[in-house]
């Protein structure tokens, strides 16, 4: 499937949950399939931390470039194109074509740098609001994602109850536990404390705070992975003849760690990390209900697939199941599935085939 | 009449209910279609997790063992234990568990004390092994079977309320001497 990414402009202010105000953004986003003449058969897939909307296919010109999460939409895939028109969106202060941090500062005609808002995921699923009116959809058949992005499918589903048919919530937390929170700050001082941080105004420095990133995405590549895998994967098995007896890289799994430390290093940006992560921490439904989830979920009306892994323990199945115990309490239409897949977080971008044969089966039951 | 006929006719028109065990939700999907019942089925199989997706059954994939803590109290009309309860390791809690969530139960188990079972013990000297028990002993998901005797005493001693009872074999009501001659056992109880 070749694809192409495009990008909706929107002029009018948005206001976002800090108070401060954006003065229009641009949204990046990719479309497959046709949407129907009853406009019926749009899904929309929200993306994790470190993805975009190139959610499935490749570009013409970068073949090489494939979506993430080609194994579960295309033609034929679990969410299939051929019958559904699904958009994969960006979201504000990403670092992939969305306005954020390396966009220019309208006020400055500099890049916004460290002046750019800090955006939540409410503020996120307005602007994609913006983006299914501008494509004309009124009401989604389903919003799906996995990790940060389930976290989306749920706020879609409160933000804009009558805009979604299904939301299908995979490897999910309702909240940040602690422990969750302590990663990620770990994250944000390994970037913030790199000397070519600058404040987040690295920009106009020419440098980029390669370390802190590169801690940061080893932080986080611990936590997508369960112990069992991550043995499995690379047990105790040396890069070179002997242990050297220093500290250059003996075992394959820091030279796994680096490699992907790198690799973030040079596409990602550090302020765009540092602004996710405070997303992800800050993001609790409860909240303005007294911590009451069910209360919370009162005005949900769309139908719901929530998926966990029991080898996740970043977001654990008992964070799953408490999302599950919400829509009981009020009575919504809810499956669940618990995947035993042995990967961990990182189980949900997998094709472990119990799990793709069940979301096949629920993408099959939603009636056009 | 199977087991499945008994439970349809328990179940009221509209009744909420949670079949726990609910296998592909063939029940559940009699119960919607014949009884406007709408309903969860909880499910630990992995094919048949799917299979009730498909069949568009709103299935959840929990462990029974771990108790029933995703649903709350006195959330549905009828929670049905089709079939389960002699697959069941810790059947007390669970029994309390049921009632919790539940107004009422509808129970129905392989009754061990049915006379095939009892000359295959006594007699041959093996494990029974029939339509209603089609496990070697060594291959059987059952862990604790029972009889109709032992259930009512189970049922007295947590002081539940057996309100209906109905015993099968080769899908025949039984009256006589059902401990004896009945092969399939299902019970509507309340707390």
């Amino acid at each position: 499937m070749i694809v192409e990414a495009r990008k909706a402009g929107f002029t009018e202010t948005l206001k976002l949950s800090s108070g401060a105000v954006l003065p229009g953004f641009e949204l990046a986003y990719e479309t497959y399939g046709e949407l129907n003449a009853a406009r019926s058969n749009a899904v929309l897939v929200c993306h994790a931390l470190n993805a975009s909307h190139h959610v499935a296919g490749r570009y013409a010109n970068d073949p090489d470039n494939l979506g993430w999460w080609d194994n579960m939409v295309g033609p034929g895939k679990p969410l299939d194109t051929n019958r559904f028109f699904v958009v994969g969106s960006n979201y504000i202060g990403s670092c992939f074509g969305s306005t954020g941090p390396t966009s220019t500062n309208p006020a400055t005609g500099k890049p916004w740098g460290a002046d750019f808002p800090v955006v939540t995921v409410e503020d996120w699923v307005a602007a994609q609001a913006r983006l299914a009116d501008r494509l004309g959809i009124e009401r989604f058949a389903a919003v799906m994602g996995g990790s940060l992005g389930a976290m989306q499918a749920l706020q879609w589903s409160l933000s804009y109850p009558a805009r979604v048919r299904h939301a299908i919530v995979i490897a999910a937390t309702p909240r940040l536990s602690a422990q969750n929170i302590a990663f990620n700050e770990v994250a944000r001082q390994a970037i913030m404390t790199d000397p070519d941080f600058h404040g987040g105004h690295y920009y106009e420095k020419g440098v980029v705070p390669r370390r802190g990133l590169r801690i940061a995405r080893m932080i986080g590549h611990i936590t997508y992975l369960s112990d069992d895998a991550m043995m499995e994967k690379f047990g105790r098995v040396l890069r070179r003849a002997s242990p050297g007896f220093d500290f250059d890289v003996d075992f394959e799994i820091e030279s796994y760690l680096r490699h992907q430390g790198d690799k973030f290093a040079d596409y990602f940006d550090a302020n765009t990390y540092l602004r996710i992560t405070k997303a992800l921490d800050y993001y609790d439904p409860a909240s303005g209900y007294g911590g009451d989830l069910s209360k919370a979920f009162a005005r949900a009306q769309a139908d719901f697939l929530v998926v966990s892994f029991t080898s996740d323990w970043r977001f654990s199945s008992s964070r799953s199941r408490e999302i599950v115990r919400a829509l009981l309490d009020n009575r919504r239409v809810v499956s669940y599935l618990e995947n035993d897949a042995p990967h961990g977080h990182d189980a949900f971008l997998l094709a472990d085939p119990r799990y793709h044969a069940a979301l096949r089966a629920y993408f099959a039951n939603i009636a056009l | 009449m199977t087991d499945e006929d008994a439970i349809v006719r328990w179940v009221a028109q509209g009744a909420r209910v949670l079949d726990l065990g609910c296998g592909d939700g063939s029940l559940l999907q009699r119960l919607w279609a014949e009884r406007q019942a709408p309903g969860y089925g909880v499910e630990i199989d992995d094919a048949l997790v799917i299979q009730c997706l498909k069949n568009d059954v709103n299935v959840l994939q929990l462990d029974l063992e771990d108790g029933l803590a995703a649903f709350a109290d006195r959330s549905f009309d009828v929670v049905i234990l089709s079939e389960t309860l002699q697959a069941i390791r810790h059947q007390e809690p669970l029994l309390k568990e049921i009632l919790r969530v539940g107004r009422e139960a509808i129970v129905s188990f392989p009754n061990f004390g049915y006379w095939r079972a009892r000359i295959q013990i006594a007699l041959a000297g093996h494990m029974p092994v029939s339509e209603e028990l089609p496990y070697q002993w060594y291959d059987t998901p059952n862990v604790h079977h029972c009889t109709l005797v032992d259930f009512e005493a189970l049922c007295a001693k947590l002081g539940l309320r057996i309100l209906e009872r109905v015993v099968l074999t080769g899908g025949e009501p039984v009256s006589l001497l059902p401990n004896l001659l009945g092969a399939l056992v299902i019970y509507r109880v309340s707390a």
